[in-house]
């Protein structure tokens, strides 16, 4: 149950990227036969993610991932922006609870002399629009809140955060990785001008993915080579990556609602048979969250035991404690949130997908009252 | 994590030797503190200068709860002055190796058993 750090491929998709391995193989960039075939290809796929997000066909660029794309986002508008470095303001605004690929780009950025607020969020991890508001100047070129958190699931305000970076002409990027599929996108609705986009989170082949650039928001490239993607993003084109994809995406769209609903009912039961065990407690907003999160944590014991213990018996979860990280250190959007560290160690998530049943929810269920008491009787902490 | 632990940690991970709480504990020990995310308690009885039963009780990770078991399983039985001197090299080695960043978790094993026999001795000379 950990569909939150990948999922696997949609078997419809594995169909469509077959023949782009050796029938298909050409470069795209070619001009002969071959090239054209694998171009068409990618025009196709490029559709299918616009339509997605409702955008344009030439505002989407192919990344790696997720990664890739935050970093292109984020350095490559604030690289337009040296000039704004030297301002008193600051220059990008992001929240706590961030991503690393977006926390780690935006310390680099700092060490380079940019200025960037990390807004703080509340109990559940959403920020403040009035503080957002109040530390936009007219050095602030860049407003990037993801869409929704991967650990525990909040749903950012981004149509609110959308409105005030419109109103303050500011670029707005979202990091989108784990809210594709699940939550309805509209770029223009939303005032937004930069999505991130991760292919194998949303049933599609890992290594791959895409931005979303707004036309009229200019990007400097960090990967320099032969002007691939507009100059944006030079690399032969992973054409069996791009149309698998792009048929994620497609699947996506089409099946969006039914899989939303079916995963909402699941997390909700899930979370209402899991809370019924002594201290346990919700992580993250307890309706403002994504359909397929949950994340839990049990008082007096401790993530990575409790995540191993469940492995043996067939349940793969992941945690956010210091012992399962290799820093030794509680996840850093616990921390945000206000958990103590004793609170942060005992966290479990649980994600499903699409594929999720009723009868693995309640097997899952059945089984963590067990665990969480053996580990409890094994603590020094638990006193009953 | 996981292809990092040895079968002898597994195992002791799973099937933990000594868990649990202790009647009338002659000595106790407890260390760490749950800001790391590791605590860990050992609880004796102490018979002609030795080991007679050992107990643990751990909040921790994996690594944590297989160190405790393996300690008190590699001291049972013997002098209080032969218990003193359980190392963590000692405690990691006999688990077939700990991954180093997880090799605090076998120096507060040792720690906690030392504590307990400190807190026994005390007790005696309190006695006297």
């Amino acid at each position: 149950m950990d569909y939150g750090a990948s999922t696997p491929v949609d078997k419809e998709v594995i169909e469509e990227m077959l023949p782009f391995f050796d029938k298909y193989y050409g470069n795209p960039s070619s001009i002969h036969l071959f090239g054209r075939q694998a171009s068409d290809a990618v025009e196709q796929a490029r559709g299918r993610i616009a339509d997605l997000i409702g955008a344009q066909s030439d505002e989407i660029i192919f990344t790696s991932g997720g990664t890739e794309s935050d970093n292109l986002a984020i350095k490559g508008v604030a690289f337009r922006n040296k000039d704004k470095k030297d301002g008193k303001g600051d220059n990008i605004i992001t929240c706590a609870i961030e991503h690393p690929a977006t926390l780690e780009t935006c310390k680099y950025l700092e060490k380079l002399g940019y200025n960037v607020k990390y807004l703080p969020v509340d109990k559940y991890g959403i920020i403040d629009l009035d503080e957002l508001k109040n530390s936009i100047s007219k050095d602030t070129f860049l407003i990037t809140i993801m869409f929704a958190n991967n650990e525990i699931g909040t749903i950012e305000p981004i149509e609110e955060i959308g409105k005030i970076a419109k109103k303050h002409d500011v670029v707005f990027h979202s990091d989108a990785v784990q809210a594709i599929g699940k939550v309805p996108i509209d770029v223009n609705k939303l005032n937004l001008d930069l999505v991130s986009i991760s292919s194998h989170k949303i049933y599609g082949p890992k290594g791959v993915g895409a931005l979303y650039v707004r036309k009229g928001v200019n990007l400097q490239t960090i990967a320099h080579g032969g002007g691939h993607e507009k100059g944006l993003r030079s690399s032969t084109l992973n054409t069996p990556g791009i149309v698998g994809l792009g048929k994620a995406c497609e699947l996506g769209k089409k099946r969006m609602k039914e899989d939303t609903e079916h995963m909402k009912n699941l997390r909700d039961l899930l979370i209402k048979k899991v809370l019924e065990i002594e201290e346990s407690y919700l992580n993250g907003h307890p309706t403002q969250r994504l359909v397929n999160n949950t994340h839990f944590r049990f008082t007096a014991i401790e993530g990575e035991s409790l995540n191993m213990m469940l492995d043996d018996k067939g349940i793969m979860g992941a945690t956010g404690s210091a012992c399962s990280s290799k820093k030794l250190q509680a996840s850093h959007v616990l921390t945000s949130i206000g958990l103590t560290p004793e609170q942060a160690h005992g966290s479990l998530r649980l994600t499903l997908g699409r594929m999720s049943t009723k009868e693995e929810v309640e097997y899952v269920a059945g089984e963590i009252p067990g665990v969480v008491n053996r580990l409890r009787v094994m603590s020094p902490l638990w006193n009953r | 994590m996981a292809d990092m632990y040895t079968d002898i940690v597994m195992d002791h991970f799973r099937n933990p030797r000594n868990m649990g709480k202790m009647e009338k504990p002659d000595g106790i020990g407890k260390v760490g503190n749950p800001t790391c995310g590791d605590v860990m308690a050992i609880y004796i009885k102490v018979k002609d200068d030795r080991i007679a039963d050992i107990k643990f009780q751990t909040f921790g990770c994996t690594a944590a709860i297989a160190s405790s078991s393996i300690a008190t399983e590699l001291v049972k039985g013997k002098t209080l002055d032969e218990a003193m001197k359980l190392s963590r090299n000692d405690v990691a080695n006999e688990l077939g190796g700990l991954p180093a960043v997880k090799m605090h978790c076998s120096n507060l094993a040792a720690d906690a058993l030392r504590e307990a026999i400190k807190d026994y001795r005390n007790k005696q000379k309190k006695k006297k």
